[in-house]
C-alpha cells in the first residue's frame, strides 16, 4: 500500500534522515517515538504538505510527487490534530470530506455524498448531534466528527496525527476501537502517530519507533515495546509488563525520586 | 431537492427582491421627485425632457455604479476574509486603496490629467492599485508560497506609507488641487462615463461567476490551510488566483468610485450571521447585499442635506459602522435564530 524510500526531508533546523519501511494493505501501523523525533513530519511528507528532499514515497505504486492534489486526497485520508472550531454544522463538516471526489464543475453535493456523510456519521455516533455546530460540542465529539470526515473521503489509507491527545479513556477508546474495526472489516489501511505507548501497544500491528529523525526500530510491539529499547531512546527508566487480558506489552514509567529511592 | 438549496434558493430571490426595490427607490427619491408610476411612461416618451436626463443621466448610472462597486467590494471582502480566515480583513486592509489614492494624488499633483482626458483619474487610480497589488503579492512570496500572515502586514505597512505619502503630497500641493484630491479620496458613485460603468458591471459580474469556481476551495480553506490540503485543494494557485481576483475587483471599484470604505467589511459580516458560512450561498447573498447597501448609501448620501450632498463614504461609514457595533452585540441572539 504504501512504501517509503530513503526518505529525507523536512525543515531548516529539522530533517528526517533516510527513513525507509513499508506498509502493506489493511495494515495498522503505531509511529511512536518522543517528542521532535519527526512523527509529524512523516505525516505531512505523505500527505504532500512537505516535498521529500531525497527519496521516494510510492502510494500503491505510484509515486507520490507524480499525483494531483485531488488524486492524493481521495487514497489518503487525514485525522490532524488541531482542527478549528467553526459554525458549521457536524453535518457541513463531514460533507467537507467529499470535496476530493467533486467532478470539476460540481457545486452542490449529490445524493449520493450525502448517503455517504450519514453512513459515517451513523458510524461514529456523530448521527444525534449532526445540526449541532462544530464549537458547541465536546472535543470528544469533535475528534469523532473529523474521524467521520475523513472516513467520508473514502481512503485506502487513513493518517491520524494523535487522535486521542486531550480525550478521556471512554473517547480514546471509542476512536480506535471504530479505527481497528474499520480495519478489519474493510481492509482500509492506517497509520497513526501515538503519544501514548499503551495505547499503541494494544491497538497497533507494528510499531515504527521514531529518533532523531531515524527510525529507530521498527517491529511488533512485543518486539520494540522493551525496556532497553525505551530507556535509550526516552531517557526515562520504565517497566514493561504484559496485559493480562489482551497479552500486550504495557509501559510504567518511574519517577526519578522514586528509582533513587528503590537503588 | 434539500433544504439546504431551497433556503439558498430562496434567500437569493429575496435579497435580488429586495435590491431591485432598493435600486427603483432610488430612482425615484431625489431633490426632484419622480413618482413610480412616471417612469415607464418617461422611459418612453420624455426622451428630451428635464426629468428624463435626471433620471437616466444622473441617477440610473449611480444606481448601476453603486451595484457593480458595493457588490464588487463585498465580494472582495467575503474571498479575503475566507482566504485569510480572519474577520477583520477588507479589501482595503491590503493597501490597494492606498495605492490607489497614492495614484491619484500624483496624478493630481503633477498635473498629468490634461495629457490624458477624463479618464486619467481612474486610470492612474488603477496603475496605483496595479502597483501596489504586485509590490504586496511578491513581497509575500516565498519559496513560491504566498505566505498569508506576511501579506496581511505586508499590506497594513504599505497602506501606511501610502497614506503618509499621500499627506505629504497635499501638504505641499497647491490649494485648487487639493479639493480635487480630498473628493476623490472620499469616494463618489457620480462617473460621468458610460463605458467606465460598463466596464465595471462586466468585471464585477464576471467576478462573482469566476468565484463561485472556489466555493468548495474557499469551504475547504476555512478549516486552515493544511486541512484544505489534505482535501485535495492545491492550495497555493487558490491563494494566488483568489488574491488576484479580490485585487482586481477592488483596484477597479477604487479607480473608479475612490474609497468607498465598509462594504467589504461589513456588509460580509452581516451576511454571514444570517445565512451561514458556506461560501456557495456567501458569495452571492453578499454580492446582492453589498450591491444594495452601497445604493442605499448613496440613495442617503444625495438627499439627506439635499440639494447638497454627502460624499457616500461618510454614509457608509456610519452607517455600516453602527449597524455593525449593533450586530456584535447581538451575535448570540442572531446565531441562535439560523
Amino acid at each position: 500500500m504504501l512504501e517509503i524510500r530513503d526518505l529525507t526531508c523536512g525543515y531548516e533546523k529539522f530533517h528526517l534522515r533516510e527513513i525507509s519501511f513499508r506498509v502493506g494493505r489493511g495494515e495498522l501501523i503505531g509511529i511512536i517515538g518522543p517528542n521532535g523525533s519527526g512523527k509529524t513530519t512523516l505525516l505531512k511528507a505523505i500527505t504532500g504538505a512537505i516535498k521529500p528532499q531525497k527519496g521516494e514515497i510510492l502510494l500503491k505504486g505510484k509515486n507520490t510527487r507524480h499525483m494531483g492534489f485531488r488524486e492524493l486526497a481521495r487514497t489518503v485520508a487525514v485525522v490532524s490534530q488541531n482542527i478549528p472550531a467553526s459554525f458549521m454544522t457536524v453535518e457541513e463538516f463531514v460533507l467537507l470530506g467529499r470535496i476530493p471526489h467533486y467532478s470539476r464543475l460540481q457545486f452542490l453535493e449529490t445524493k449520493k455524498d450525502e448517503e455517504i456523510a450519514q453512513k459515517y456519521m451513523s458510524m461514529t455516533d456523530t448521527l444525534t448531534y449532526q445540526h449541532q455546530p462544530m464549537e458547541e460540542i465536546s472535543g470528544g465529539e469533535r475528534q469523532l466528527a473529523v474521524v467521520a470526515r475523513a472516513l467520508a473521503q473514502e481512503p485506502e489509507l487513513l493518517l491520524l496525527d494523535e487522535p486521542t491527545s486531550h480525550l478521556d479513556i471512554k473517547h480514546q477508546t471509542a476512536i480506535l476501537d471504530l479505527v481497528r474495526e474499520l480495519n478489519k472489516s474493510s481492509r482500509l489501511t492506517v497509520m497513526m502517530v501515538l503519544h501514548d505507548l499503551n495505547l499503541a501497544s494494544e491497538y497497533c500491528d507494528r510499531l515504527v519507533l521514531l529518533n532523531n529523525g531515524s527510525v529507530h526500530r521498527i517491529g511488533t510491539p512485543a518486539e520494540v515495546l522493551t525496556f532497553q529499547i525505551i530507556e535509550e531512546v526516552y531517557e526515562t527508566v520504565v517497566v514493561v509488563e504484559k496485559n493480562p487480558i489482551s497479552h500486550k506489552p504495557y509501559v510504567l514509567v518511574v519517577s526519578g525520586q522514586n528509582y533513587e529511592k528503590a537503588s | 431537492m434539500n433544504r439546504k438549496v431551497t433556503r439558498w434558493i430562496i434567500w437569493t430571490l429575496v435579497l435580488t427582491g429586495i435590491l431591485l426595490i432598493t435600486g427603483a427607490s432610488s430612482l425615484c427619491i431625489g431633490s426632484a421627485g419622480i413618482p413610480l408610476r412616471e417612469i415607464v411612461p418617461l422611459m418612453r416618451f420624455g426622451r428630451g425632457t428635464t426629468e428624463y436626463s435626471i433620471l437616466f443621466d444622473i441617477r440610473l448610472p449611480r444606481i448601476i455604479l453603486g451595484f457593480a462597486v458595493g457588490g464588487a467590494l463585498s465580494l472582495a471582502g467575503v474571498i479575503l476574509q475566507g482566504m485569510f480566515r480572519n474577520p477583520l480583513v477588507e479589501p482595503y486592509t491590503l493597501g490597494i486603496s492606498g495605492g490607489a489614492a497614492l495614484g491619484v494624488c500624483l496624478n493630481t499633483a503633477l498635473r498629468m490629467s490634461h495629457a490624458t482626458g477624463s479618464l486619467s483619474m481612474p486610470l492612474s487610480g488603477f496603475f496605483g492599485a496595479v502597483v501596489i497589488i504586485a509590490a504586496v503579492y511578491s513581497l509575500s512570496l516565498r519559496k513560491g508560497m504566498l505566505r498569508i500572515q506576511q501579506l496581511l502586514l505586508t499590506g497594513v505597512m504599505i497602506s501606511f506609507i501610502s497614506s503618509s505619502l499621500i499627506m505629504l503630497i497635499m501638504a505641499v500641493s497647491r490649494t485648487e488641487d487639493l479639493h480635487g484630491i480630498i473628493f476623490w479620496i472620499m469616494g463618489s458613485l457620480q462617473e460621468p462615463s458610460w463605458q467606465l460603468i460598463k466596464l465595471t458591471v462586466i468585471v464585477s459580474i464576471c467576478g462573482l461567476a469566476v468565484s463561485h469556481l472556489f466555493c468548495p476551495d474557499l469551504n475547504a480553506l476555512s478549516l486552515g490551510e493544511e486541512e484544505a490540503l489534505h482535501l485535495g485543494i492545491n492550495v497555493e494557485r487558490t491563494k494566488k488566483l483568489l488574491f488576484l481576483l479580490a485585487a482586481m475587483l477592488t483596484g477597479l471599484s477604487v479607480s473608479i468610485a475612490g474609497i468607498i470604505g465598509f462594504v467589504g467589511l461589513v456588509v460580509p459580516h452581516f451576511v454571514r450571521l444570517f445565512l451561514g458560512g458556506d461560501h456557495r450561498i456567501l458569495l452571492i447573498g453578499s454580492f446582492l447585499s453589498g450591491a444594495t447597501f452601497l445604493i442605499l448609501c448613496d440613495t442617503l448620501a444625495r438627499t439627506i442635506i439635499s440639494p447638497m450632498e454627502l460624499p457616500v463614504g461618510v454614509i457608509t461609514g456610519i452607517l455600516g459602522g453602527t449597524l455593525f457595533v449593533y450586530a456584535l452585540s447581538k451575535r448570540r441572539v442572531l446565531f441562535g435564530r439560523s
